[in-house]
Formats: structure tokens, C-alpha cells, sequence
């Protein structure tokens, strides 16, 4: 009997480094300080992933979406194929105001790099579509690209923000990409790859990100299969072959489709044990109870430690009963998380304050002029 | 009429060890063992003997011995000798074969073609000695959204939520009707869930006033197509209601509780009167149609003033899916699904044997179906019928299933030896009879504490597996195939299934 294609799941499993440096004045700097950071934890990796999310770096163009795209392929022609056919779908569904190649180093530092570009976008909805939020409107489109486009995949599609990122360690990324001397954000949030299972490719590498919302993860979702199919009943296509994806998924469903506070989403995410919630009074009872009724299939099981940006916000988390490390520390208007305190203390040596996050309490940095 | 068939069952009595104390003439309801004063010495009649057991276990002596006979026919893969003597017995009396007990068929039992995952290095596999590993279930509707109001630290709850089930075990007992088992039997299964922080289902020969109070809380009282039993009191004392539409064992089929069955108390319970035959009719015949079934959900809820779920019960069968889908839509909280091997009481042989689709196969397509339609959050599935063991409810879960119906695992921790007997009304293990010197045999004490131990024995094995595989919640293995892999299997059925193959 010929084999025929079955719809399996798959997923990677990493053990990783991350990172994460905010201004919380809201002043943006270079990515050299991340980069050397990062590169303090080469030995977390082992070159087959790193990436980074910037946020703030698109002052110019902050009112648009900000597209990223990457185009695989065997040779630049299948590539540009490749474009061809988003460019196609993207000028029927988008005003694009900008787009050009993110600019980059010399191809041959890194292993099979694919075209990646960039576009500047506003939302041309019609018909029945025109009653969607701008934002649900992206999000169809993007999943629309990344699951029916071949060869297409949207990896950052906020405003005002981006990622970068490939396979290579994140400071070869970093400097492909000229992070330190191009960009300047208010957040920047990184990752360094150790995956253990599949083949590694460009879109695999994190952060993963919808809209603004992005995901750096050190650990595995041993729950994935769970997740998965709850938030693709949402809506969202899990195609980039990974756990993280479904973090990032989760949290915009969460946070801007839910509305819900970080607060609780992080109680949804990595839930307090029930001997503890049985022994709360009874109006938080009620709530936690509530939450891990409604929404069992969004808990994070297995190891995890994950940072989690957003426009405005930056977020540390770790699984209920801390299988992964998470460090926290703040030093004037500058909170840092990263998985070991000696990257932190390698760019700010003093630190005003220096924890260690319990399991399942979200540690979330704020800009102080937020509104 | 000289009947050809030969006896199933040969006993052999060591004569040595034999006291002559006639226990097993007390022991077999059947009448296989009788004394003979002038000899002395107990006679066995082979055509009578069951194969329960009974007299064996409780032979002071160890004196009896009651092993299947060999086929005494040539031998033929085709007319094999069960197919050649149901044919006799229906040559004999011109009747339809009944049987008790599930489907022996040698139809592939999934379970045994799927293994489990483990952490290994990049995932640390958990100990659940040390560390907590929750099983709590909440079986009923859950909401798309939750919308909340937050004033500060003040958080309010503003969806309604509907009515859920807690069980702190995914395990609870399938329906078994006071009539069809005795009140001994179904007071153990009542008296061990509540204990195990799980619920028994009282089948649909309702709920006996006495116990109301003190287990109704464990309760998920049936509403089936006899009405037995019905009123009021008894939808709102229970924690949830079930309509049954159909039975694994026989599915499109009624049930027909005999009149000797239909003691004092049981048609009180039934709200029928003594001695008469307490018929279920194949359909609901106020159940035509989905809308019809949806008008006697919304009753019952209305009923029971949308404090408690409503389950509907469904014999697995070719389309039964699209069915489910329906039934969620119509306004279930949960669906129990009751597989091929389902157990009865009493059924014809040839439907037991021929309808219906292994429950493995069924968990899978229903929670794919529900998953499509983006409502699977919307009910709950409770799998029913074939489940032997821990292993099997993991995997049921793992498949999709929010928790499991036991029923004939139940039985045999009782005592049963599913000798298939059950619609004789002998039960010699006083499980299924209502003859009072049968069923006082079951000591409710002992046999609801062996149940308990069973929950709590399965438990420990569904933690330690968890643990296994890195997970500390059940929540997170529900529906998670990726934790699932298949041996032995064709490529259809792993497609059915929504696994991949063992190595892949």
C-alpha cells in the first residue's frame, strides 16, 4: 500500500539560552549590548538557531504593519519565485507604502541564507473581511501566507517592531543583520538555539511572533499536541514545526483577541497547583478554578522558561514548577531577564536589584509613558 | 428434544480432597452440583456449569477444578464450534441466542497496537511521589471565551459558566441499572465513587430513594427510553443527568428486564408495578429526530434549572460523528460514546457480536470532528466500552477522551468472571440477580472498597505514566496524539487514529 501523506504533528525540542533588555523610559538603544550578552551563553547552543525581536526600531513607519518575510529555496531563483507569488497576494490584500531586502552582511557567514525582505503595510480590507479588526485582518493573511504560500513564511508582522533571526548563533545573526549598528529599539529580546530534533531551517529559529507579540523559549512543550489543537480551533496554523509557535499563539489569544491581563494569562499559562488553589479563600478559588477549567488545554506543560515581548512590555515566565532557569534584575529605567545572571552583569555590572522569578509568576517590565 | 450440544465447561472433583460439605451445591444457582446421599458423594452435571467459578473459589478444599472443554468437533475454520452450536440451540427452541457481558470477538483491540511516550534528557520525566501530578477533570461545556471585569486586583468572572463535573479521577463507572445488577452491586459501585471522588451512573432503573440523599451528589442518573424511574427529585438529587440513546453492546436494540426480576424494591425504584416486564423500547419515541432530542435536553435542563450537565450516550457506530456534532449542537454538555466491547446485562448474540465500532477508533474520529468545528470545547467525551485497564484509559485520553466509562472493569474487581450469564438472573457472585439469596453473597463493604482500590490502583498508574512523559497535568495529554505511536497497525487505521507509526 503506497504511503500516503497523513497530517502529522511535529515539533522540536530546544534547550536554549535567552535574553532580554528593556528601557523602560523608552529610550531605544543599539543591539551590541544583547549581542554580547548572548554570545556570554554561546556554549547554551550550538549554532543551529538565534534570532532577536526589536521593538521601537520603525519610528518612520509605526502606523504600518511591518512584514518580514522569508523566502526559502534551493537557488535565488526559487526565491524570487517564491516572492513573486506573496507579492501577488500581498498587493490584492495590503497597501504597501515601503518594502525593500533587509539589509545584510556577507551571504557566505552564514549556512543557506533565504532572501528575506521587508514591507511596510496597511490593511486594504473588503467585503465581508471589512468588518474584522485590523489586527484579526493581519493575522488571517498571515496565516493565510504561511500555511498556503510555498516557500513564504511572514515571521514578524507588528508595528513598529521586527525580528531577525536564522541559523547560526545569535550573534552571527546579529551580525548579519548589523543589529549593532542599524537598529535601535526600547526592547530587545534574544535567543540562542540548542535544537536536539529536527533539522535545522531559518524559520524555525525564535523568536516566534504574531503581530507585536513575540516569543523567545528555552525548554519544550511536552503539552504541544494539547495546545496545538485548541488554538488551531482559534484560528491559528501551527506550520513552523516547533513548540514555541504555539506560546506566541496562545498569548495573542489571550491578551489581544481575550483581553485578558498578563496577570491571569501567566495563571492560565502555568497554573498554580490545585492543593494550593483548594486552600486559596474562596473568591480566588472560584477564579483559578475557573481559568484552569476553561482553558486546561492552553496550559504549558514540560519545561519552560520564556520571555514574551510586546509594544510597551516585556514579560518573563517559567513552567509551574520551574524546570528551566529565569533571571530577573533592574538597574535605573533597565529590567533585564536572562537565563544566567552573569550576562546581565557582563553589560550592567551593578544591578539595582537581582532575583530569581518563582514558577509560574510572570515578571513583567513596563514603559513608564505607556498609555 | 434431545439437544446436541456438548457441555462448555468440564469439572473435575478431586474425590480425595472432596468433604462431602455441599458448599458448591450452595454455591451454584445453575443446580451443577448435587448430593447423593446413598453414595455420598457430590455429582457435577457438566451442561449446567457456567464457567463463573463460584464453587471453585469458595471450595474449602480446593476440591473442584472447571477448565473449558475442548472442541469435541472436527475442526474448521469456517464452522467453528460456537457458530455450529448457537445453531444447534437455535435448531432446538427457534429463538433469538441472548448473552450478557461485551463483544469476545477477536475484532483488533487498538489499545494493544498503541504505546506511550517518555521524557528522555530534554524534557525531565517527573516523579510523581515527589512531585504533585493532578488528574482533576472537569466533564462538561466550556465556554469560547472567558470575559472578565478587573477593578484593580479585583477580578470578576462575567461569562455564565455552565455546570461541569469534577472528577478527581478520569475514571467513572458505567451505567449499570438497580434490575439489571443487584442493589448490593449498585450500592458498592454508588458507595466506592463517592469515595473516589468520581461518579457511578445509575443506568435507567433509577435511583432508590434511601440513597438519594447520601449519593446522589456521586450521581449521573439515566433518562432512557422505558422513562423508568423518573420524576423531579430524582433529576435534581444527581449531579448530572444522562439521556441514553444507545448502548455499545447493542446498539439500535431496547433493553427487557423480565418480570422475575421485578422485585418489590425494583419496581418501586422503577415506578412500575411487581412481577411485570420492564420493557426500553429501541428509540425514544418522543426522539424521532435532532430536534426532538434537543427538546428533551432543553426539558431537562429546564428541569433541573441549568444547575447540572446533560450528557447524551451514543453506541459508537459507522456515522455516529456527524451524529455527535449534532448532539453538542443540540445543546449536550457531554457525549459518552460506547464502543463495540461494551458490556450489557442482556442482549441478543448476534448484535452484541456484529454492531458497532471499536471505541478506539471512535474517541479519535469524534474528537477530530469536534475539533473541525471548532467545538470541541463545548462538551466533554466520556469513552465507554472495552477499557481494561490504566493503560487503555491513558490512552483514551491521549486520543481525546476527557475520561472513561468502566463498566465490566468494575464488574470483575466485584467479582465477576464474565461468564456471560447475566440475563439469567443467577448471578452466582450476587452481582447480577435480584435473588435475594444470590445477592446477599455481594457484601457491599468488601466490594466497594475492592472498587475503590481499583480507581485507586489505576490512578497511581495513570501518574506514574504521566510523570513518565513529562507532563504533571492530564489537561495536557488530552488529545496530545504526539504522545501516542502505533505498532502493527495499517496506514488507514493510523489515520483514523491521528497517530503516527512506532519510529516515525
Amino acid at each position: 500500500m503506497p504511503r500516503k501523506r497523513r497530517e502529522l504533528y511535529n515539533k522540536e525540542i530546544c534547550a536554549c539560552s535567552i535574553f532580554g533588555a528593556m528601557n523602560r523610559d523608552g529610550e531605544r538603544f543599539t543591539g551590541a549590548g544583547v549581542m554580547s550578552a548572548i554570545a556570554n551563553m554561546h556554549v547554551r547552543g550550538n549554532g543551529l538557531g538565534g534570532g532577536f525581536a526589536a521593538y521601537g526600531i520603525y519610528p518612520e513607519y509605526k502606523d504600518y504593519y511591518a512584514f518580514h518575510l522569508m523566502f526559502t529555496g534551493s537557488n535565488s531563483d526559487a526565491k524570487r519565485s517564491a516572492k513573486q507569488d506573496f507579492d501577488v497576494f500581498l498587493c490584492e490584500n495590503f497597501d504597501v507604502v515601503y518594502d525593500e531586502e533587509i539589509p545584510h552582511g556577507d551571504e557566505t557567514a552564514v549556512s543557506d541564507p533565504p532572501l528575506v525582505w521587508r514591507y511596510f503595510v496597511a490593511p486594504r480590507k473588503c467585503g465581508d473581511e471589512a468588518n474584522l479588526s485590523d489586527d484579526d485582518y493581519v493575522v488571517m493573511k498571515v496565516m493565510h501566507v504561511n500555511t498556503k504560500i510555498e516557500n513564504a513564511y511572514v515571521f514578524s508582522s507588528g508595528k513598529n517592531m521586527g525580528c531577525f533571526k536564522g541559523v547560526g548563533y545569535p550573534e552571527e545573526i546579529g551580525e548579519y543583520f548589523m543589529l549593532d549598528r542599524l537598529y535601535k529599539a526600547y526592547t530587545w529580546t534574544v535567543h540562542g538555539r540548542f535544537p536536539t530534533n529536527t533539522q535545522a531551517w531559518w524559520g524555525g529559529a525564535h523568536p516566534f511572533s504574531l503581530l507585536d507579540t513575540t516569543v523567545v523559549h528555552n525548554g519544550e512543550i511536552s503539552s504541544y499536541g494539547t495546545n496545538r489543537w485548541y488554538l488551531e480551533m482559534y484560528g491559528y496554523a501551527c506550520t513552523l514545526q516547533t513548540d514555541t509557535e504555539v506560546i506566541a499563539y496562545a498569548a495573542d489569544l489571550l491578551m489581544r483577541r481575550q483581553n485578558l491581563p498578563i496577570e491571569l494569562v501567566a495563571k492560565i499559562l502555568a497554573p498554580p497547583i490545585w492543593n494550593s488553589i483548594d486552600r486559596m479563600n474562596e473568591k480566588e478559588r472560584r477564579l483559578l478554578t475557573a481559568l484552569r477549567m476553561v482553558y486546561a488545554p492552553l496550559l504549558m506543560n514540560g519545561p519552560f522558561s520564556i520571555i514574551i515581548g510586546q509594544s510597551g512590555k516585556m514579560i518573563g515566565l517559567t513552567d509551574r514548577i520551574r524546570l528551566r532557569p529565569l533571571t530577573a534584575a533592574t538597574r535605573g529605567s533597565m529590567f533585564y531577564l536572562s537565563s544566567e545572571e552573569a550576562s546581565i552583569r557582563l553589560i550592567s555590572p551593578e544591578l539595582d536589584s537581582v532575583w530569581t522569578p518563582n514558577g509560574g509568576e510572570p515578571v513583567v517590565g513596563k514603559l513608564n509613558n505607556m498609555t | 428434544m434431545k439437544s446436541f450440544v456438548f457441555p462448555e465447561f468440564h469439572i473435575i472433583r478431586d474425590e480425595a480432597k472432596c468433604g462431602q460439605c455441599r458448599g458448591c451445591e450452595r454455591q451454584c444457582a445453575f443446580g451443577t452440583h448435587t448430593y447423593d446421599p446413598v453414595q455420598d458423594r457430590l455429582i457435577s452435571d457438566d451442561y449446567k456449569c457456567a464457567g463463573c467459578q463460584r464453587c471453585v473459589v469458595f471450595c474449602p478444599k480446593d476440591a473442584i477444578e472447571v477448565r473449558p472443554t475442548q472442541s469435541p468437533y472436527r475442526q474448521n475454520a469456517s464452522w467453528t464450534r460456537e457458530k455450529m452450536e448457537d445453531l444447534k440451540k437455535q435448531a432446538e427452541t427457534g429463538g433469538v441466542i441472548l448473552t450478557g457481558c461485551g463483544n469476545d470477538k477477536p475484532f483488533r483491540i487498538y489499545w494493544d497496537h498503541i504505546v506511550l511516550n517518555a521524557s528522555q534528557v530534554t524534557n525531565p520525566s517527573i516523579d510523581p511521589l515527589r512531585e504533585p501530578m493532578e488528574l482533576r477533570t472537569f466533564l462538561g461545556a466550556k465556554p469560547d471565551f472567558m470575559e472578565i471585569k478587573s477593578e484593580g486586583d479585583d477580578v470578576q468572572i462575567e461569562t455564565k459558566l455552565s455546570p461541569n463535573l469534577t472528577v478527581e479521577t478520569p475514571i467513572l463507572f458505567s451505567a449499570m441499572s438497580y434490575g439489571a445488577i443487584s442493589y448490593n452491586a449498585f450500592r458498592s459501585l454508588a458507595t466506592a465513587a463517592c469515595k473516589s471522588g468520581t461518579f457511578f451512573n445509575t443506568g435507567e432503573g433509577g435511583l432508590p430513594k434511601e440513597m438519594r440523599e447520601q449519593f446522589g451528589k456521586c450521581a449521573i442518573v439515566q433518562v432512557a427510553s422505558g422513562r423508568f424511574g423518573i420524576d423531579a427529585e430524582y433529576l435534581n438529587c444527581a449531579a448530572a443527568v444522562e439521556i441514553k440513546v444507545g448502548q455499545g453492546a447493542k446498539p439500535g436494540i431496547g433493553g427487557h428486564l423480565p418480570g422475575e426480576k421485578v422485585s418489590g424494591e425494583v419496581a418501586a425504584t422503577r415506578m412500575i408495578p411487581t412481577g411485570t416486564d420492564a420493557i426500553s423500547p429501541a428509540p425514544h419515541h418522543d426522539i424521532y429526530s435532532i430536534e426532538d432530542l434537543s427538546m428533551l435536553i432543553y426539558a431537562l435542563k429546564e428541569a433541573t434549572n441549568y444547575e447540572k450537565p446533560v450528557s447524551v450516550k451514543i453506541a459508537a457506530v459507522h456515522n455516529f460523528a456527524a451524529i455527535a456534532s449534532g448532539i453538542v449542537r443540540a445543546g449536550a454538555d457531554i457525549i459518552a460514546i460506547d464502543g463495540l466491547r461494551g458490556g450489557t446485562g442482556a442482549a441478543p448474540k448476534v448484535i452484541r457480536d456484529n454492531v458497532g465500532i471499536p471505541i478506539e477508533l471512535a474517541i479519535s474520529s469524534l474528537d477530530g470532528r469536534l475539533r473541525k468545528e471548532g467545538i470541541r470545547n463545548r462538551c466533554s467525551i466520556i469513552a465507554a466500552g472495552g477499557i481494561r485497564c490504566s493503560a487503555d484509559v491513558i490512552k483514551a485520553i491521549a486520543l481525546g477522551a476527557d475520561a472513561v466509562y468502566i463498566g465490566s472493569a468494575a464488574l470483575i474487581a466485584m467479582g465477576c468472571n464474565l461468564c456471560q450469564k447475566c440475563y439469567t438472573g443467577k448471578c452466582n457472585w450476587g452481582i447480577c440477580t435480584q435473588d435475594p439469596r444470590l445477592a446477599g453473597r455481594l457484601n457491599v463493604d468488601i466490594a466497594s472498597l475492592r472498587l475503590s482500590n481499583l480507581i485507586c490502583a489505576w490512578s497511581h498508574e495513570i501518574s506514574e505514566m504521566l510523570g513518565g512523559m513529562g507532563i504533571n497535568a492530564l489537561e495536557s495529554l488530552r488529545g496530545n496524539r504526539d504522545h501516542l505511536r502505533g505498532v502493527g497497525l495499517y496506514e488507514w487505521e493510523l489515520e483514523v487514529l491521528g497517530i503516527k507509526g512506532a519510529g516515525e
